[in-house]
């Protein structure tokens, strides 16, 4: 502030040397115009308290606070004044800012008739400027909160250091929410986060829903995690009776299994790292580990111990048993898990075995918690080959289903016994014409077509 | 393709005015500084910029040499810089340190920041805090609207998203006014304004003050009627897969400021090819707004119509084969081209489409639009999770369920979340709460004589029976919003009907005969009645905030001119390619011309990355 008192006084007393111009009056009748919106506009604060649930009652009970000044940055546009050198080239450039770098020509002025641009690209710092100095600050301290908020929309000058009561302070903030511009919201949060203790501030602002989510977005910009962190649990302690929001229980329980989980990746890095480098075992030589198991989620850290720790016993940390118990995995998710990990490795005999349960008479039955054709879908994605596809291929319920797939992956076998079963002889005569001249599946199509137990529905 | 239009479709005003307007003006602010200077240049301004100006433009004004910002030290040695940059504090902090480390290595440097769209108070006091408001000068460029193409206008601010809707700030809410107010001043003035949606509400209010402030002058309108929507309106159509060919084509190769880069694969060379997409390319402007399903008879086609006329070759004499030559090679060549880029980009498509099992997808998607065999889709979204196939697409599809569904049941809630965290990592809770708090994924909230009911049938019969007649109290008790949306509004086409992809007989063919976009359906809807009346329990389902205003110029409206006819939508929020084909497809119809404004173009995939909270 003190170093820009020198620009400031060159500033304003060469300001005098201006005279009345129109735009002062322009400058008057929008005021008028301003304050009459005001008014009307306080009217209807009166009387629709109760509108919208962002403009809430003000209170009126807060005591004023001491405030810091938030016009430094008026003062600095001064420094800007060099803006005007070229009419006036006895002020001395004290500061080395850029030339003109305010200006009132628009280019707008380019396409006459188009408004748009020069209110809103050009900031006109002009009007104010212009004024003697005593004068003008007359006028900066008879502006309403609402006249600031309009102006600061306009992005003209404004000084929001004189608004020092509480009182004044939530009116700018009640009127920026108003305007629905979300710029201003923030300006005037800065201001209020500068002059108000943040007990008051965050009391104020628990009422105050869109300017607190404006609060909270700025601090988050400004990484003041400090601060962000003291709102919300502020807040949450102001929620918790009426939602429970992210800190469920349940919520806590994930985060309980993930901290669980990196106990355990920290175990089987370092241990599956020793090993490593040991070249002892032979898994991690012929396929070396790609990446740390480190902060990868759960599904990957199993598909990880189903791939070089399967068969552990379920003691081991890396057991894949053992991670699905302690992380309550669903069955599906586990099989699926397993699936491709040993499908990977092609370690088909572990699939056999994974989808093998014995019933009480003893035999034997393939069975899965996902669809045998999903399963085939990732069999087949892992290069399976043809007699392994087809094993699972056959374990399709859906005949459709069952013998599209066998047509797809080339399971000869299947569709020939699928339409056999239809009892379909001109299917199976088309499908003759798919299979390879001379193959044993030609043969079995034609045995079958031969041969007379069959009564062919066509 | 040849689609004929009710009448004579009317001519779209000439928007290129607006790439002239924005290069004067940053010709303009860059001649404030006057001298060498270097341009530093926010990533994501690149390619706007790239579409109005060139880098001769850049040096003609004394910019020596460019750069992107990166958020390192900077080696420019240049006593002038200046940045171009969105109104970001991260990006205003960047370059306090530059200037900062500049003054204490006793370098003396001009700064100059030019902020675009507009500058925000919050940028500036980071400016003052560090010292430099004043050492470093600040401008704006109002560089508010990209045309990407004849009928779409961009923003392009896709934080616009999760800004507005996932943070409840309204930083840009004026910034589209005044994009609202730019083109109102030089296409205008507006007839009617319709709009829903509380954003688009602010907006209109921020436009109207901004159009009081000013003086408007009498012209001669080339816009009728506008239509604002915000995003969260409709979720649904911009989480349905695309099947459009350029949604297709930004859903697989994500099209960037209507340009779009073909890897190798399509190419089938080594290099990569950037290729502007839009209505100056000819073969594209066919295929854009087709079925998938139509494209590729119709490059084929095309391409026999290529072979027939270079074959025409065969059997000329010298001067026809001049003429040949000079007046037909250069354009064959040119369709030849695009043509085989197209049809490479078209195999790409299938090739990744197959793969991803695309038709079960669309089938799950279909599915959950009708309503139709919940189950069977809960378990698809289950195996997705579970084989840990795209993060993205998992989050798409549960999304979907939960809107159609109006929530998931809260047993279905916790077992498909843990299983998510399980697969993609528990730091998705964040993403979890993002997702909730837009109402995208939420857990249905039980009644309580249901629940009792629920655990006493449950006890009596197994697991998966108790989950199909949860499924049927539940809906009993609560109708699903969009359900009810669509009966009203008849979005989904009964099924058992065989729909003609080729002749499309209503907007629903973007979605292969599936489901009518929501957001086009009201536009469509409001524009029949030429109003909101009528249509009181679709908006109370929509949680209102819709409106309408006849514009001032009244004597403008009687005089039916071919502007009437022309409609201006703006989606806050971002659009899709999708349902900018509907929109065409419903002005031919109909005998409009839309202009789709967009704060962005968006797709599923940006939409669920702007709400992912494992990044933080």
């Amino acid at each position: 502030m003190m170093k820009n008192k020198p620009d400031e006084e060159d500033y304003w007393n060469s300001s005098k040397f201006k005279a009345f111009t129109f735009d002062d009056e322009d400058d008057e009748f929008s005021r008028l115009k301003e304050s009459k919106q005001a008014v009307n506009s306080i009217r209807s604060l009166v009387e629709e308290e109760d509108d919208e649930d962002e403009v809430e009652k003000v209170s009126w009970s807060g005591e004023p606070v001491g405030s810091i000044s938030w016009s430094v940055r008026e003062t600095a546009a001064s420094n800007q004044k060099t803006q005007r050198e070229h009419a006036f080239p006895k002020i001395n450039a004290s500061s080395p800012s850029v030339s003109r770098s305010h200006s009132g020509y628009s280019l707008s002025s380019l396409f006459k008739g188009e408004s748009a641009l020069s209110e809103s690209s050009v900031k006109l710092y002009a009007p104010e400027l212009r004024k003697p100095k005593s004068e003008s600050k007359d006028y900066i301290s008879d502006w309403s909160p609402e006249e600031t908020i309009h102006r600061m929309q306009q992005g003209k000058v404004v000084s929001l250091e004189r608004f020092r009561s509480l009182q004044d302070k939530l009116l700018l903030l009640d009127f920026s929410v108003r305007a629905h511009d979300g710029n201003i919201i923030t300006a005037v949060l800065i201001h209020l986060k500068r002059t108000l203790s943040k007990e008051v501030l965050f009391r104020e602002l628990e009422s105050r829903q869109t300017a607190l989510r404006h609060f909270i977005h700025y601090l988050t910009e400004i990484r003041d995690h400090r601060l962000l962190l003291e709102l919300l649990s502020k807040r949450r302690d102001f929620l918790k009776s009426c939602l429970n929001l992210p800190f469920s229980p349940e919520e806590s329980a994930h985060v309980q299994d993930h901290y669980t989980l990196l106990e355990r990746q920290i175990i089987i890095e370092a241990t599956d790292r020793l090993a490593e480098h040991a070249g002892k075992v032979e898994i991690f030589q012929k396929f070396p580990r790609r990446a740390s198991i480190l902060n990868m989620p759960l599904i990957t850290t199993l598909y990880y111990c189903c791939f070089y720790h399967y068969n552990e016993p379920e003691g081991t940390y890396s057991s894949p048993l053992n991670i699905r118990h302690t992380f309550r995995i669903s069955e599906k998710q586990y099989f699926v898990t397993v699936l491709a990990a040993r499908a990977k490795l092609k370690a088909w005999s572990d699939l056999d075995a994974l989808f093998t349960s014995r019933n009480w008479l003893g035999f034997t039955k393939k069975k899965s918690p996902l669809s045998f054709h999903r399963v085939v879908d990732i069999l087949q994605k892992n290069s399976a080959p043809t007699q392994v596809l087809q094993e699972y291929v056959g374990l399709v319920d859906d005949a459709d289903l069952r013998i599209g797939l066998a047509q797809k992956h080339k399971c000869h076998d299947i569709v020939i016994n699928t339409y056999r079963d239809l009892k379909d002889r001109q299917l199976l005569l088309g499908y003759r014409g798919k299979v390879e001249r001379g193959s044993a599946e030609e043969r079995k199509i034609n045995d079958l077509l031969d041969s007379p137990h069959i009564r062919w529905k066509n | 393709m040849a689609h004929s239009g009710r009448r004579d479709s009317p001519e779209l005003p000439d928007f290129s005015l607006l790439k002239r307007l924005a290069r004067d003006q940053l010709i303009y602010l860059l001649e404030q500084l006057p001298g060498k200077k270097d341009l530093f240049i926010e990533a994501d301004l690149m390619s706007p910029l790239d579409r109005i100006a060139n880098v001769s433009t850049l040096k003609q004004h004394e910019v020596d040499k460019l750069y992107k910002v990166e958020y390192k030290p900077i080696i420019s040695t240049s006593d002038q810089v200046c940045f171009l940059i969105r109104p970001r504090i991260q990006t205003v902090k960047w370059i306090c340190d530059v200037a900062n480390a500049d003054k204490a290595a006793g370098k003396f440097r001009r700064y100059k920041i030019i902020f675009t769209p507009q500058k925000f108070y919050a940028c500036e006091a980071v400016l003052e805090e560090q010292g430099l408001f004043g050492d470093v000068t600040t401008d704006e460029w109002a560089f508010y609207l990209l045309p990407l193409d004849d009928d779409i206008i961009s923003l392009e601010l896709p934080e616009f998203f999760r800004d507005n809707f996932l943070a409840g700030d309204q930083r840009w809410v004026r910034t589209v006014g005044s994009a609202l107010h730019l083109l109102h001043s030089i296409y205008g003035p507006f007839s009617k304004i319709y709009g829903i949606g509380r954003c688009a509400k602010m907006a209109y209010e921020s436009w109207k003050e901004q159009v009081e402030e000013g003086d408007t002058k009498a012209r001669q309108a080339e816009i009728g009627n506008a239509f604002l929507i915000d995003r969260d309106v409709d979720y649904i159509t911009p989480l349905c897969s695309q099947v459009v060919y350029e949604g297709l084509v930004d859903d697989i190769f994500r099209i960037k400021c209507g340009c779009v880069e073909f890897g190798h694969d399509v190419t089938s060379s080594d290099k990569s090819v950037k290729v502007m997409l839009n209505s100056q390319d000819k073969v594209f402007s066919e295929i854009r707004n087709e079925h998938f399903s139509n494209v590729f008879s119709f490059l084929s086609q095309k391409a026999r119509n290529l072979q027939t006329a270079y074959d025409k070759r065969r059997g000329m004499d010298i001067k026809q084969m001049k003429t040949f030559v000079s007046e037909e090679l250069k354009g064959l060549k040119q369709e030849h081209r695009l043509l085989s880029l197209h049809i490479g980009a078209c195999e790409s498509i299938m090739k990744k489409k197959t793969k991803q099992d695309f038709q079960e997808l669309l089938k799950t998607e279909h599915s959950l639009l009708e309503g139709f065999e919940i189950r069977e889709c809960i378990s698809f979204i289950e195996e997705h999770i579970n084989r840990q196939v795209s993060m993205i697409e998992s989050l798409r599809l549960l999304c979907l369920l939960s809107i159609t569904e109006n929530g998931l049941l809260p047993k279905d809630f916790r077992a498909l979340k843990a299983q998510y965290l399980q697969s993609y990592g528990v730091d998705h809770l964040l993403t979890f709460a993002n997702l909730r708090q837009l109402g995208l994924l939420v857990e249905q909230q039980p009644g309580e004589t249901l629940t009792v009911m629920e655990s006493k049938v449950g006890k009596l019969v197994n697991d998966k029976t108790a989950g199909k007649l949860t499924d049927a109290f539940s809906s009993l008790a609560k109708k699903s919003h969009f359900r009810a949306l669509s009966r009203k509004l008849n979005l989904v086409p009964k099924s058992d009907e065989e729909y003609d992809l080729r002749v499309p007989r209503d907007m629903a063919y973007i979605f292969s005969g599936a489901y009518i976009p929501l957001s086009c359906k009201l536009i469509e809807q409001v524009l029949e009645r030429d109003s909101w009346t009528g249509l009181e329990e679709v908006t109370k389902l929509l949680n209102g905030h819709e409106f309408a205003f006849t514009g001032s110029n009244g004597a403008d409206l009687r005089a039916k001119s071919d502007a009437q006819r022309i409609i201006l939508v703006m989606f806050l929020g971002g659009c899709t390619f999708s349902e900018i084909s509907a929109l065409r497809f419903l002005g031919r119809e109909r005998g409009y011309k839309f202009i789709v404004v967009t704060t962005a173009i968006t797709n599923s995939s940006r939409l669920i990355e702007a709400l992912l909270g494992n990044k933080v």
